[in-house]
This record gives C-alpha cells, structure tokens and sequence, in this order.
C-alpha cells in the first residue's frame, strides 16, 4: 500500500484514507475468500449432483431463461416505447416500470400475491374465468422473477435505442422496408448489444432471485425451490451443498462480469 | 417521368416555402448554405416529413396533398435515396445491403441477390459482395449506397450531399464516375450540396435555396450569369467554362480558349472570379496570358459593385466597382479589352 500513496496525478491521500480503502476491498475479498476456503474439493462433485441440487439447478435454468423470454418479449417493446414515443405520464410509468430494481424483492412478492393471488387484482378473475392459479406454482417462480429482473433489460434495451443513429431507420423505410421489416431487419439488429447485454443482466438477476419468489410461489422442491431458495435450505441440513451451490451462483455471476466487461470495465 | 413539388412545412427553426419542378431525365442540384432547408426538402419528398400545404406528384401520382390527407409512406413511394453519409447497414454485408430494397419490396431472396450482385458489378465492386460496410472507403461506400438505391428501379432519386463524406483528394475522381453512374438512370435525378462547383459540375439545372426559399433556378450557366441577387452571385456568379486542356491552353467548348498557370490534360472546368477580371479601353501590355476584345452587353450594380456581361470569345461576365465602370467610360454596346492572369484560373478535371 505504501507505494501507492500517490496517486499518478500527484494528489497525496492521508493514509487513513488508504487503510479505509483497504478495509472496504477486504470486506468484499473476504467473503469469497471464506467461501473457496470453506468449499469441500473433494465432494463437490458428488453434492452438486445430488438429486435435490440437480432438481434445484434445472428448476433454476428454466424459470430464469423461461423469465428472460418474457422480458425479451415484452421488454423490447416497452423500451422502444420509452425511448421512441413521448406520452404524458411516460416518466411516471418508466419509473414504475423499474421501481422493482431498488424495492425490495419481498414486497415484490407480496405485490405480486395482491395482483395475482387467489384472491388478487386479476388471480381471482383468472381462476374463475379459466381456472388458471399462479401463486407457489412454477409459473409463479418465473412470474416472479420476471418482475424483478425485467427492468435490468428495459434500461439497458432502451438507452440502446436512445443512443442509435434513427436515420438507419429513414433508409431503410426508403429501401421500401415496412414497420416490422425495419424493426426485425435494422433496429433489433443495430441494439443487438445492448439486447445482449440485458438480456444476461435480466438472466443473472432472475437466477439469483430470492425474496419475490420465496413470498409469491413459496419453497416446493422440483416446482418452486430454485437455487437460491435451495441453499438457503441447505444451510440449515446440508452447509456443504449450500457451500457448492453459491459457489456456483458466485461461478455464473463473475462470468457474467467478465462476459460484459467491455460495457462495465471497458473504460478502466 | 417528372418531379412536382409545392412545399411548405416546418422545420426546427423556419419555413420551408417552395416550388420545384424537375423533368424526366434531368438532374437538379439543390444549392445553398447548410441550415437552408435542403435536406428537408429531400425528406419531405421521401416522405420522412410531414407537409403543411402543398403538393407533391411524380409520373401524376399525388405522393403528398395535405388538403385531401393524402400521404404516401415512404415505403411505398417509387424512390431511391443516398443519405449524406451512406448509412449503409453496418450489420449486413455489402451485398446484403444492395439487395435490402428488394427483399422489402418482396423479391425472393435468390433473385434479390442475383440482381444486387449485378449492380455490384455495374458500380466496379463485385469483389466486394462479402465485406462488411464498415471496411470499405468513402468512395466505395457511396458506390454501394448509390447501387442500394438504384437496385430497385426508382422513378426519383434523392441524394443528399454525395460528395461531402469523401477526402477532397478523391473528391474530383469520384464526381466524374458518381456522374457516369447517374448520367445511365433515367429517373428525375434530385442531388442536394452546398458545394457550388459540385453542383454547377453535375447538374443541367440549379436550384438555389436560402432560409426554406427558392432564390433562383436555372441552368448552371444561366444562374452563373444572371445571378439574382448578391447571395446567389457570392455563390455561384462565377465564370464556368468547359473545354479540352492540352499543357497549360485550354480550348473552350464553347470558343476561344484560357492560358492557365498548371498544365492540365483532357476535358476540363475552368472557373474564372468575375472580381478577376480585368477591363481597359485599349490593348493592354503587361503580364496577363489571357487578353481579348470582347463587348459589354450588359452592366448591372449589385450593392457596391457592377456586374458587366461581356460578349467574345469567350464571353465573360466581369465585376468591377461603379468608379472604375465611370473611368472607363463604359455603357452597353461598348468594345472593351480584357485581360485575365493565367494564375487566377481555377482548372478542374471534368
């Protein structure tokens, strides 16, 4: 540390402030640090194949890509309506839209009961009109999830959308292009960056969601108990497993880190 | 085939207030200052803006007429457009891109790209049909763009500033083979540029525009000549001559010939400034290589300066100051010598 009490333009920091430095990178070191040393090698492999980490980890792959889907489907089209079409009352719904980014997953979830609960907004009319029920069914788990995850992929689709040159659009209509051809044929593909990039954020964050789910479809192994929701329970019977399963979560999420560094870190 | 257009719309700033005629085969520029409306004018008739009043027929198909609602989606209009810096798609290749107005149109794919490699071919890039947009140059991408828009036909094409993404040294070469390539459609041709040498080089008509207006129309001689006010004459109000170069003589076209400073080879422009242009009541002796008689034929003032249109050969058009047109003793009708050093001849390769 000492020889890097300079910084390159020439400001001195008080080392206080480098030791404050230094104890705010170990608070995030350490924990990962614990859970590598912590992991039991020798039977991983055996704990992740377990029937109930197998039956957790394909539960979790489908509800988070079945999730992803949804937000692609209806996400896309609600960027492009922030990006592209002034509404009274747009900044109010786009803020609404990604309000489930910084509330709290639990009241997500118990949002999501009062809207499609038995006896909800539209659950009590969805069970009667077609006798469709989503709460602590898998349908619920990746209902909940959308909702918590949908918005890391509006964002990113919409300041994609926002950034992008609309003349490619004008020569295209020109070139005889009708609304969907421009849209499938020049829009989509010309964000395709910024479709990926939210679409693995919206992913990762489906996979490592908890609160909302837990809350909306409850903890029913091989329907609703995801990965998450699986080493939570773990950790109570089985801290070995839980160990292995976060340290596959952890696995996924640095890949993503690195998967869109460009977008993240390029400018470091 | 031919263009009618009445325009008035809005755009940011000011009124776009315009009439523009453009006949089968004929190839318009559209001249002014960046901020004149030009490129509007190109949008309104591609249908990317909206008209407040006016008109718009090609063949005698109404494509705009507010009063009637008539609107025509630019996707359904017969057009081809080159926008100001290609915008080739950059996530297709280069075929792909040709091929792009056809595939919209309904063409089967193989068929699309059957006839977009043709035009790669017309327009010299056959080898090209693989690479991606973003590794071609200025001049490639312009012919590609040019191609893009010519695959599917149209009955108008609308090019916006062709010139003004390409480097200044490939600009002369380009313009020469941009003008073959137009010179073999035989739609009406609309090309947008606030280069007045590009325009006057190109075009069989000018169309001047300031503030959303049309100052003047005309051929590039006539408007060369007769510009109408001080703006245009800034502009465009110069000597254009065309003719064969051969060492440092230039034969006129139109006779007589130019001593120009740098020796040049083949079919030329030759632009002389009218405030170049020197006159004397007898043969001068001195230092000048291009001394003639010619006539005044007219002497008009513009601001603080007269404009005097010389009939020889060749016939010039001069610009002097009210004092000197005194001194002279000069009135129309008048014989008169001029003089033009061979250093203020601007020689371009035609």
């Amino acid at each position: 540390m000492a020889s890097s009490q300079r910084n390159p333009r020439g400001f001195p920091a008080p080392p206080l402030f480098i030791g404050l430095a230094g104890l705010g990178a170990a608070f995030f070191l350490l924990p990962l640090a614990g859970l590598l040393v912590r992991t039991p090698w020798g039977s991983a492999w055996q704990l992740l194949t377990s029937p109930e980490a197998l039956t957790a980890l394909r539960l979790s792959l489908l509800a988070s890509l079945s999730a992803t889907a949804i937000a692609l489907i209806v996400g896309v089209p609600l960027a492009w309506i922030f990006a592209r079409i002034a509404f009274p009352g747009r900044a109010v719904l786009r803020a609404l839209t990604v309000l489930p980014m910084v509330l709290p997953p639990v009241v997500g979830g118990v949002a999501l009961l009062a809207a499609f609960g038995r006896r909800g907004l539209v659950g009590a009319w969805l069970e009667q009109a077609f006798g469709i029920h989503i709460p602590f069914t898998t349908a619920g788990a990746i209902l909940a999830e959308s909702f918590v995850a949908m918005p890391f992929l509006v964002i990113t689709v919409e300041a994609g959308l926002r950034g992008m040159d609309l003349r490619f659009e004008d020569a295209a209509r020109t070139l005889g292009a009708r609304r969907w051809t421009v849209l499938w044929r020049v829009t989509l593909p010309l964000v395709r960056p910024s479709l990926v990039a939210g679409a693995v954020l919206c992913w990762a964050r489906a996979l490592g969601e908890f609160g909302a789910t837990i809350t909306f479809a409850g903890n029913f192994p091989g329907r609703t108990q995801t990965m998450p929701l699986a080493v939570y329970l773990a950790l109570e019977t089985n801290p070995d497993a839980a160990i292995v399963l976060s340290l596959v979560l952890l696995a996924v999420s640095l890949a993503v880190l690195i998967g869109l560094r460009d977008r993240w870190l390029g400018a470091s | 085939m031919s263009l009618e257009a009445r325009i008035q719309a809005s755009v940011s700033g000011f009124e776009l207030d315009l009439q523009i005629a453009v006949g089968a085969g004929e190839l318009v520029a559209v001249l002014g200052p960046n901020g004149s409306g030009k490129t509007s004018v190109l949008r309104v008739l591609a249908g990317l803006m909206p008209l407040d009043a006016g008109r718009v027929t090609l063949d005698g198909v109404v494509l705009d007429d507010p009063p009637t609602g008539v609107r025509v989606a630019p996707e359904h209009r017969p057009i081809g457009m080159v926008f100001q810096d290609y915008l080739l798609f950059p996530h297709l290749s280069v075929l792909e891109n040709v091929a792009f107005g056809l595939r919209s149109r309904g063409t089967r794919r193989a068929a699309a790209l059957t006839l977009a490699s043709q035009w790669l071919e017309r327009v010299g890039l056959e080898g090209y049909a693989d690479r991606r947009p973003g590794s071609l140059s200025g001049g490639q991408a312009q012919r590609v763009a040019l191609a893009r828009a010519l695959v599917t036909s149209p009955a108008l094409l609308l090019m916006d500033e062709p010139m003004a993404a390409l480097d200044a040294s490939t600009r002369v070469e380009l313009r020469r083979e941009l003008r073959r390539q137009l010179q073999s459609f035989d739609g009406v041709r609309l090309v947008v540029t606030h280069d007045p040498v590009e325009a006057m080089a190109m075009a069989d008509r000018l169309i001047i525009l300031e503030q959303g207006r049309v100052l003047q129309s005309g051929s590039p001689a006539e408007v060369a000549q007769r510009p109408r006010s001080r703006y245009v004459a800034d502009l465009v109000g110069v000597n254009l001559y065309r003719g064969r170069a051969r060492e440092t003589v230039i034969a006129l076209t139109g006779g007589g010939s130019l001593t120009v400073a740098e020796a040049a080879d083949g079919e030329v422009f030759a632009v002389v400034h009218p405030r170049t242009v020197a006159l004397y009541r007898t043969r001068p002796d001195g230092t000048p290589r291009n001394v003639w008689e010619g006539r005044a034929s007219d002497l008009d003032l513009e601001g603080d300066r007269v404009r005097v249109r010389l009939e020889g050969s060749p016939s010039i058009v001069a610009e002097v100051t009210p004092a000197a047109v005194r001194d002279l003793g000069l009135d129309r009708g008048d014989p008169v010598w001029i003089s033009v050093k061979a250093t203020e001849i601007n020689v371009y390769p035609s």
